[in-house]
């Protein structure tokens, strides 16, 4: 019974994946402007790397500042894969998970045996040294100026990523894949250890969960997601910067996080969607971007109190959402 | 890296001199803004992710101050009351609002104030970069310490700094208002169960440490360029201070922000890239292994 639940709920995502993927491939021929599908791109990688780190934030009670050194390696690993070896675009996007994964068990491994705001302050270290190590490994990184250069070979089973159309829809397609993993990560068993340990972890360790192991496993889990959107990312600007490595990102996506929704699977990507319009439309609105969006902000954090989606999902009666406030 | 760039200055006396006091520099302006971060966080247990600004627009207010009346120590005046009395707008509008929320929650509302008062700091002030220049009263020749150039002004910033942070340590250690604000951070809650006004004494936390972040800012301002956003570097940098000296020690911070100023001004000699490299694998040396810092209470 409780399976055949949990069955339907997964065909159901996929569907509504599969049917937002065939719209998506069929808005340009009504839209055709560029912008549309800039923005589509754009909001994949984030919205990937903010549920990702919503993996950690909203579910399992890390929260960390320094999520953004894996959307960034990422960055760097692909596009460094892509222009100095000779390897085919899947088989570096696989590398770039491994070594991410990789990476993400030694950083984990020292992180999360911190707590609270230690572990918040252990995490931006890192990558503030990671971003340290970016700019001074000229040789390697480029520096300050960056991986140019472009990505060579982009195709995929034979379709150029090249065009603009076919990297959109392809963005699309991860997205929704990303999406439908991480939502099938949180509903298993594994998922339910995640909130247990957030809402009590002595009562976690208690019913037999091996804390620690879970916390890395989700660390990782949530690094190998987030080096997705930083893949993403290097297509659309055809190579790595230092921008995409530096703290900003990972305020980005836990601004994303807040706005949207802690609470809810969707929160991250509906805000990810709310912070790259308010972007894009105060900045072509007046020059004082920051105090535009800072007002907007103080609006949401102070009156709402919580995320669009977790204050929708309470009006509507449903179940009360993991609030943070 | 240059290694023997940086055995060459540690063997001559002139560059240890002139690195020493520079350094020293460093670390007595980062000491006052993180005292003022510990400070709050030792009492409200409250990060304050918008100090840096503080020190941005008590230098920007004591470079105003300092345009109109001529004075620099009127404008460092300035820029400490004047943050003093944000600090208190600060908290009473807006952090008094999320105490005891999420730690995301306050860094949101934080965060909001720094992209504002950026914002309105390039409004006011304009863009660009701003110049205080040397008070007229330090424009007088360099002392030769054992052959290193020393401006007298630098040894004024160390001397003032050193009297601002002994002036702290002996309010919190041997006054009345102290040792309340001490209770107050081991147990708010009996020292508001005594008759003590803790709405009032949070204020007055934040007052003082807005007050220590625009000072630094004020004394700074000679001997930096003025531009909006300089609040983040020093955020970084007292954040580092704060949990390496332990968070809600001013002793740990004022030892750890001078270690952390020689570190900078040596760094920049041995291996210039990265000197930020270094800090950041102090900060999580000293974190994995002593999580409450060098000098913090035991966290459980």
């Amino acid at each position: 019974m409780a399976s055949g639940m949990v069955r339907t709920r997964i065909w159901r995502d996929i569907l509504a994946g599969c049917l937002l993927v065939a719209v998506l491939a069929i808005v340009p021929a009504l839209i055709p402007a560029r912008a549309f599908q800039d923005f589509v791109i754009r909001c994949s990688s984030m919205a990937l790397f903010a549920t990702s780190l919503n993996l950690l934030v909203g579910y399992t009670g890390l929260s960390s500042f320094g999520h953004g050194m894996f959307f960034g390696l990422g960055t760097y690993s692909f596009a460094l894969l892509m222009q100095r070896t000779g390897v085919a675009l899947p088989v570096a996007f696989l590398l770039t998970l491994l070594i991410t994964a990789v990476t993400a068990v030694a950083v984990g491994a020292i992180c999360i045996r911190l707590r609270l705001i230690y572990f918040a302050f252990v995490t931006l270290a890192m990558q503030m040294l990671l971003h340290s190590v970016v700019i001074s490994w000229v040789g390697l990184t480029g520096g300050d100026q960056g991986l140019m250069g472009g990505i060579p070979r982009r195709s995929v089973l034979g379709v150029d990523l090249g065009l603009q159309y076919n990297l959109y829809v392809f963005s699309a397609v991860v997205l929704v894949a990303g999406l439908l993993l991480m939502r099938h990560i949180v509903n298993t068993a594994f998922g339910t250890s995640l909130r247990m340990i957030r809402d009590n972890e002595v009562r976690a360790a208690f019913l037999g969960i091996v804390v620690w192991r879970v916390k890395l496993t989700v660390f990782v889990l949530s690094a190998v997601f987030a080096s997705v959107g930083g893949m993403v990312m290097s297509l659309f600007v055809s190579g790595a910067y230092p921008e995409l490595i530096n703290w900003p990102i990972s305020g980005d996506a836990i601004f994303a996080i807040v706005m949207g929704g802690i609470g809810s699977f969707l929160g991250p990507a509906v805000g990810t969607m709310i912070l790259l319009l308010l972007n894009d439309v105060v900045t072509r609105q007046t020059e004082y971007y920051g105090l535009a969006l800072g007002l907007i902000i103080l609006a949401f954090a102070l009156g709402l109190r919580r995320g669009v989606l977790d204050f929708i999902t309470e009006r509507l009666g449903g179940r009360p959402a993991g609030g943070i406030s | 890296m240059d290694a023997s760039a940086l055995l060459d200055c540690v063997t001559t006396s002139s560059c240890l001199v002139t690195q020493t006091t520079s350094g020293l520099i460093v670390g007595m302006l980062l000491f006052l803004v993180a005292a003022g971060l510990t400070l709050i966080f030792g009492v409200l247990k409250i990060v304050n992710f918008a100090h840096g600004t503080f020190y941005m627009l008590g230098a920007y207010l004591a470079y105003t101050v300092f345009q109109i009346t001529g004075s620099y120590w009127l404008g460092v005046l300035g820029g400490g009351l004047g943050m003093a009395l944000f600090g208190v707008l600060f908290e009473r509008f807006l952090i008094r609002r999320v105490y005891g929320a999420n730690v995301l929650m306050q860094l949101l509302i934080c965060y909001a104030v720094v992209l504002i008062c950026d914002d309105l700091v390039k409004i006011v002030w304009g863009p660009d970069f701003r110049a205080m220049g040397m008070p007229p009263e330090f424009q007088v020749p360099p002392l030769f310490i054992l052959g290193g150039v020393v401006p007298p002004f630098y040894l004024v910033l160390i001397a003032v700094s050193l009297l601002i942070g002994g002036g702290l340590g002996l309010t919190l250690g041997l006054t009345k208002i102290g040792k309340i604000v001490r209770a107050a951070a081991h147990n708010p809650d009996m020292v508001s169960a005594l008759g003590i006004n803790t709405t009032l004494l949070y204020s007055l936390v934040f007052a003082a440490g807005g007050a220590l972040a625009g000072l630094a800012g004020g004394l700074a301002a000679p001997v930096r360029s003025l531009t909006p956003g300089m609040g983040f570097s020093i955020l970084i940098e007292s954040f580092i201070v704060t949990v390496i000296g332990g968070m809600g020690s001013i002793g740990g911070a004022l030892i750890a922000a001078v270690v952390l100023g020689l570190i900078r001004s040596f760094g920049t000699i041995g291996f210039p890239q990265f000197t930020e490299g270094l800090m950041y694998i102090a900060m999580i040396i000293i974190l994995v292994s002593k999580p409450s810092g060098l000098f913090g209470k035991e966290i459980v």
